[in-house]
């Protein structure tokens, strides 16, 4: 269960990783966001800025139109 | 330097030259999606992009000349006819079916983007030679934005690894 959600769904690149970094900036070193998004860009955009950034992938599935990816934050 | 930009984070820098509405997104997503990666970004802002640094954002585009410009319209892709682009009006309404069309895919505005930016502590300069070309004071730009010349920034592209030119 995630920390916290993050419901992006409707909105196009680059919101969806603007979102989640101003989300995860708050969240202590552990903590672990749910990313809900209907862009399909965000599956590969999430993969790099969490390769770049260090915070880890945990997951990224897809439901019909919904994606949700969970992401540790980082220390 | 953004306090989640770490010491050894790599720099982009970016000459933006452009003002109309289409062209505005590119710098603006970039630098964003850069800074929300941990690069610490400035951008150039000279000729054109100078309206993009404008308090109040009044950024359109126009049909004309750009034969790559195919909008949805009506179930399929259209181009605008040069000559069309003179009448009255037609680059108005161009504005405005692209604004809807970026407001309906939820797309971020142009204000949303440069509001995020400025929270993202992204470095901001106005050229000041093309400032007093075209006669815009820094009261007519938004807070934040410092002067600069060419030299400013070429210092800047000397110690970034990824130099762009939009």
């Amino acid at each position: 269960m995630a920390s916290q959600v993050l419901d992006v769904k409707g909105l196009n690149c680059p919101l969806p990783i603007l979102r989640a970094k101003k989300a995860l900036k708050d969240m202590p070193a552990g903590a672990t966001l749910q990313i809900l998004a209907t862009d399909p860009g965000a599956v590969k955009d999430f993969e790099a800025f969490c390769r770049t950034t260090g915070n880890v992938l945990l997951e990224s599935t897809v439901e019909g139109k919904v994606y949700s990816f969970v992401i540790k934050r980082a220390a | 330097m953004p306090d989640d930009v770490k010491p050894n984070a790599k720099r982009m820098s970016m000459i933006v030259t452009k003002g109309t509405l289409d062209w505005a997104y590119p710098p603006f997503i970039l630098a964003t999606t850069a800074a929300a990666m941990g690069l610490e970004v400035t951008m150039f802002f000279t000729f054109y992009g100078l309206t993009l640094l404008k308090k109040k954002l009044d950024l359109g585009i126009s049909t004309l000349g750009n034969p790559a410009m195919k909008m949805p319209m009506m179930g399929m892709h259209m181009v605008m006819p040069n000559l069309v682009s003179a009448v009255p009006g037609v680059d108005a309404m161009a504005t405005v079916m692209m604004k809807n069309l970026i407001k309906r895919k939820g797309v971020a505005s142009i204000e949303e983007l440069r509001e995020a930016a400025i929270e993202a502590e992204i470095k901001m300069i106005a050229c000041q030679m093309t400032m007093d070309l075209f006669e815009y004071t820094m009261d007519d730009m938004i807070e934040g934005p410092v002067l600069g010349g060419a030299a400013t920034y070429i210092e800047t592209a000397t110690k970034s690894e990824i130099n762009l030119f939009i």
